[in-house]
């Protein structure tokens, strides 16, 4: 069993106030709260061996260098990926997106289909579609039902020889549905369809082990596993992302330029244009080393009985109601009160020093879909206790009374 | 009444709460007072950018004074727009054009100011003073 409040003492932002209210921090899907341990490697860097990396021939940037290579075998071994260079550093979950979105301009062809899952964030829609605005192909979506989960049989029957690329979410940032990706994979490879997974709300959660689930691209971003903003990392298997043409071009991507010619550096390199997030890299191979140490298993039971009493209470709420009701769900509740806008409820519950997500989530296809302008979305991590799942409900109740 | 003697009311009337509970109770209140748009103006060109929530002003000129009208789908943003309009509204262009908003920092509602706030309040004042010059304009 996790012990809560020694995990607590690893936050320090966790004992700060916000508007003279302890703060209980439920957006946790937006971000997550950054612990000491990542925090003091963040520090360990700048105070010790800030340097550029595989360029120098001094101790400092060897020094960094190896420690950010370092952190890329972490990251491989935590998705169980087969080869190191199928890891790409990046900016985060968008950067992968579009860089593997650019990737694909030089090979889709007019009339070719993608597909698409209706729950999916912005910046799992925009890419692909400016994709299929430069190559003619067509952007198909796989439609889901009331409770959040996807129709698998429509999946099918979008399914055809024409489909070169489907992507889907690991798990809904805005629902907390978890889908079935390893039977959305097998489909796909059965018509000769590449598959992207954003595991951006997945990695806090569950482990994707990237062999087994046999997906050819699979992405997250490091600051929502108690890592820093502003890096993530793409996996992509060798034969893809050898396929693949550069994406920016610039210094460490290359093997050697002429005025003449250009010839690129071998993966992962060919993909990590620039000096990159060196830090932010370390810190998320420390990030994650922290998460295992506590135990992805247990972090998931803990979270089920989180979300479990989350439910239970906010429904005894007069006229609450939860959008997003999968069977197979992450701790993320979204939710609207009869006849009072998301943002009131932000608002009130933000005197009171609850931090939650009001607003459409960068989803608004699901919005659409449930005919609203938005929904509250309280969303737990393993940091978070039944006491302020209590604070969470109590603010609402007072919030409704407030405001109906 | 001027713009300043208005906004001087709304400060004083907001000083009487002693918390954050009570000012925000008294701006939903203000909330359900406010002057609504008519329908026919509710549309998306009507519709102030940059708020979460939706926000529709109208105005349009009587005799020599702006009468402005909105909505909104949220209560507290209602609020905030009502007591905008309540200082704003049956004045002449050119005074709403020059008026300060230092008022808001003074009723407590500071945080909404901040232009990233996603209530756009900020939106909302720069939406009134555009409606005062676009007439003043008319006027000249």
């Amino acid at each position: 069993m996790l012990d809560i409040n020694k995990i607590r003492e690893d936050f320090p932002i966790l004992k700060r106030k916000v508007n003279g209210q302890p703060l209980v921090y439920l957006d946790n899907a937006a971000t997550s709260q950054t612990p000491k341990q990542v925090i003091d490697v963040i520090v360990d860097y700048y105070e010790n061996y800030n340097a550029n990396i595989h360029r120098g021939v001094h101790a400092l940037s060897q020094e960094a260098t190896d420690k950010y290579e370092q952190a890329r075998i972490k990251i491989q071994k935590h998705f169980n990926a087969a080869k190191t260079h199928e890891i790409i550093f990046t900016s985060g979950t968008t950067h992968s997106i579009n860089l593997v979105a650019n990737g694909f301009s030089s090979i889709l062809e007019k009339g070719d289909e993608v597909l698409v899952s209706a729950m999916e964030h912005h910046s799992n829609i925009v890419p692909w579609q400016m994709l299929c605005k430069r190559t003619g192909a067509v952007l198909k979506v796989i439609p889901m039902n009331q409770e959040g989960e996807l129709l698998m049989d429509v999946y099918n029957e979008l399914l055809s020889q024409k489909t070169k690329l489907v992507f889907c979410n690991h798990i809904s940032n805005a629902l907390g549905t978890i889908n079935p990706i390893k039977e959305i994979i097998k489909k796909a490879h059965s018509v000769g369809a590449a598959v992207l997974i954003d595991g951006a709300q997945a990695a806090p959660h569950i482990v994707a082990d990237v062999q087994a689930l046999d997906v050819d691209f699979y992405t997250c971003s490091a600051h929502k596993v108690c890592g820093p903003t502003g890096v993530g990392m793409l996996y992509g298997k060798e034969e893809w992302l050898k396929k693949l043409p550069p994406y920016q071009g610039g210094g460490e991507m290359i093997a050697e330029v002429t005025f003449e010619k250009t010839t690129y550096a071998d993966l992962p390199h060919k993909f990590e244009a620039g000096t990159p997030n060196i830090c932010g890299g370390i810190a998320f191979g420390a990030a994650l080393d922290y998460m295992n140490s506590i135990g992805f298993d247990e972090i998931a039971k803990y979270e089920h009985e989180l979300l479990l009493y989350a439910t239970q209470e906010l429904l005894k709420i007069d006229g609450l109601k939860i959008y997003g009701t999968a069977k197979n769900k992450t701790s993320v509740i979204s939710f609207n009160i009869d006849g009072i806008h998301p943002y009131d409820i932000g608002t009130i519950l933000d005197k009171l020093g609850i931090a939650v997500r009001t607003g459409h989530h960068c989803a608004q296809p699901i919005m659409d879909f449930y005919k609203i302008p938005g929904t509250v979305r309280a969303s737990f991590s393993f940091y978070n206790t039944k006491e302020e799942i209590d604070t969470l409900v109590s603010g609402v109740e007072r919030a409704r009374k407030m405001l109906v | 009444m001027e713009i300043k003697e208005i906004q001087n009311e709304i400060v004083d009337e907001f000083s009487m709460f002693d918390d954050w509970m009570q000012r925000y109770e008294y701006m939903i209140e203000l909330g359900k007072s406010l002057p609504l748009i008519d329908d026919a103006y509710k549309t998306d060109d009507n519709i102030i950018k940059g708020c979460q929530s939706k926000v529709w002003v109208h105005a349009e000129l009587q005799d020599d004074k702006l009468i402005f009208t909105a909505d909104s789908d949220a209560i507290i943003t209602k609020g905030i727009i009502a007591i905008l309009i309540r200082a704003f509204s049956n004045q002449k262009p050119k005074d709403i054009i020059e008026a300060d908003t230092h008022f808001i920092d003074e009723i407590g509602l500071k945080e909404h100011l901040s232009p990233t706030r996603a209530n756009g309040l900020v939106s909302m004042i720069k939406q009134l003073k555009l409606y005062a010059v676009a007439y003043q304009t008319q006027i000249n």
